[in-house]
């Protein structure tokens, strides 16, 4: 504590100076921890839904490219193939367009059944099975709009028409997909059928063809065997597995995992400098005060520990504000953000986060404080006392 | 001389300026008994703040012995110079080097930092030096608060508080006015006289060397005693 009270000392010496410090720190943990926070949202949204032994077909030019329904049957077919379904791109928004909303046209039964993990009670099921309006709707999007079953709302489409020029599906909400730890149950899925018989073109085509493999071992065999059927076809197919479809989905944004890495690196590398800089000219102006505490008696390792604990300080205090206005951000503007996309519920900092920020604030502190420190111990009192 | 505090045995001094090596001086004696006021006079150059940073510990003869009590100090390590001081030298400056950002007390505190006390007998001990020198009612001021009398009283409370048995003072009154400086050297001679302090002052100035016991004029490396 004696040390801690010094260090302390040191740091009120110039208070303008310690506190634009401060500030740097707080600006270099506040983006590495909403930067994190999204990072790892994003890698939970790529990675955790994604079984291993679910696979992914799209069109080989792209994934906006359609593919014909009749593949679905052909794939179904392909051996150590276990159970197929299929998807469309809705492109919905919820009676405005801002309202966005992650929309599926599915075949309800063979959806509901690979995808178990939705966990929506058997009866509702049944109801999306059947009910050709019938919509299933995530908790995180049913308890954003309010919907509860038996509700009829509008669905609306930026991509698609109907015939008679309207863009809009109603539906009743029947199915509430409750999610789970990993999927955070976001997300609206109306039946392809009904959707697909009210559209103005494209008619007969589906975004992907989903594939439930016999074992993840199959998967390599299965995706080659797919492509396979389709080559020289007018619409060739790329099958990837189902988290590598998610990332790939994820990267057409560009490589957020590098954008971030970058982004903070360069962060906490000019803060470093400009950290590491300040001490060491602060140590400079201090060479008098310290020849002094070594001449009273101080050990030069205990003047260099009490060098490293003001920028262990100067770290602990501008993260820890960093940590709490990111958590501030995330908990607030994450709450409203999440009206324009469910994604932006699920952000958080995650322990893991907190204990690497933790560690480098600890880095920080010990790096910036290195070259001050050793200075502050090389200090010669009869020098220095010369130059007071 | 079992009396003896200091004793300085043929110490010899010298830097090295480029090819060149200036000898300050050459087989030094001197004999500081324990109690005594020595007086350190002699012209800018003769090396009398040298010998008072060797006789601290802070600087290194270049040949000769420094016992300090019995102990021969001069070849002690960094680490253990820096305990010997810590246990047995108070240093008053001429500008009296208070750490700005801490108060006067807390500047007091500093040598008991390094010494296992708890904080309520730093306390009081810090409130006893501070008595001493006539300034606990302003031990919660800052240095910039205090006049330079005030801080040099603040300094010397600093160099007393650990109860050391050499206290070196170098131109202790050379920042300070006529009266203010008979203020401190009566406070030196108090400390001398009174607790017993031993104390080795270099100064330029010939009426604060008649505060001390006995003057010694530095010069062309050799020693002349005045008995004041």
């Amino acid at each position: 504590m004696k040390d801690l009270a010094l260090a302390f000392s040191g740091l009120a010496r110039k208070k303008l100076r310690t506190a634009l410090l401060i500030f740097a720190v707080f600006i270099a943990f506040l983006i590495y921890a909403v930067l994190g926070a999204f990072s790892a949202s994003l890698d939970a949204a790529t990675g955790s839904s994604a079984s291993s032994n679910r696979l992914v077909v799209s069109n080989r030019i792209n994934f906006t490219e359609v593919l014909p329904i009749a593949y679905v049957n052909r794939v179904a077919n392909v051996p150590n193939v276990t159970d197929v379904s299929y998807s469309m791109w809705f492109g919905g928004y919820y009676q405005e367009e801002r309202n966005f909303l992650i929309a599926f046209a599915v075949e309800p039964a063979s959806y509901a059944r690979m995808f178990s993990d939705l966990n929506i009670p058997a009866d509702q099921v049944q109801r999306f099975s059947t009910q050709r309006d019938c919509m299933l709707a995530g908790r995180t999007d049913a308890d954003r709009w309010g919907w509860n079953l038996g509700d009829r709302i509008p669905v609306s489409s930026n991509i698609w028409r109907q015939t008679d020029g309207a863009n809009t599906w109603p539906v009743e909400v029947c199915a509430i997909a409750e999610g789970g730890e990993e999927l955070p149950g976001a997300g609206v899925y109306i039946n392809y059928e009904y959707f697909d018989e009210a559209r103005a073109f494209a008619n007969d085509t589906v975004g992907n063809i989903h594939i439930q493999t016999a074992g993840a071992e199959y998967n390599d065999q299965v995706i080659q065997d797919v492509d396979a059927l389709f080559q020289n076809s007018p619409a060739e197919t790329e099958t990837v597995t189902e988290a590598a479809f998610n990332a790939a989905f994820i990267d057409q944004q560009g490589n957020l995992g590098l954008i971030i890495l970058g982004v903070t690196g360069a962060a906490f590398v000019t803060i470093l400098l400009i950290v590491g800089n300040a001490m060491s000219g602060a140590i400079r102006e201090r060479t008098g005060e310290i020849a002094v505490m070594k001449t009273i008696g101080f050990p030069s390792a205990r003047i260099a520990r009490i060098v490293v604990g003001e920028t262990l300080l100067i770290a602990c205090i501008g993260g820890l504000i960093g940590l709490i206005v990111a958590w501030l951000i995330i908990e607030l503007g994450g709450a409203v953000l999440a009206a324009f996309s469910p994604f932006f519920a699920t952000l958080t900092l995650s322990p893991q986060l907190l204990a690497t920020a933790v560690a480098l604030m600890a880095l920080l502190g010990l790096i910036t404080g290195a070259i001050p420190a050793w200075n502050a111990m090389r200090v010669n009192v009869v020098t220095a006392f010369r130059r007071i | 001389m079992t009396n003896a505090l200091i004793q300085i045995a043929d110490v010899a001094k010298s830097y090295r300026r480029g090819q060149e090596t200036l000898s300050i001086f050459d087989r030094l004696n001197l004999t500081i008994p324990h109690g005594d006021f020595v007086a350190i006079m002699g012209p800018s150059g003769s090396g009398k703040t040298t010998l008072l940073n060797m006789l601290g510990g802070l600087d290194r003869p270049s040949g000769g012995a420094i016992t300090f009590d019995g102990k021969q100090i001069e070849n002690l390590s960094e680490s253990k110079l820096s305990s010997w001081r810590a246990a047995n030298v108070g240093f008053i400056f001429q500008f009296y080097n208070l750490m700005p950002t801490l108060t006067a007390a807390k500047n007091v505190e500093l040598p008991l930092l390094l010494t296992r006390l708890g904080s309520g007998e730093r306390n009081r001990r810090v409130q006893t030096a501070l008595e001493i020198v006539g300034l606990s009612e302003r031990k919660d001021h800052k240095p910039k608060e205090l006049s330079g009398g005030q801080q040099q009283r603040v300094a010397i409370a600093r160099a007393l508080v650990a109860d050391p048995k050499l206290l070196l003072a170098d131109e202790p009154t050379g920042d300070l006015d006529r009266t203010t400086a008979t203020e401190i050297l009566e406070m030196l001679q108090l400390l001398n006289k009174d607790l017993g302090k031993t104390i080795v002052m270099v100064t330029h100035d010939p009426a604060a060397a008649k505060y001390a016991k006995r003057e010694l004029h530095l010069d062309k490396g050799e020693f002349e005693e005045r008995v004041s």
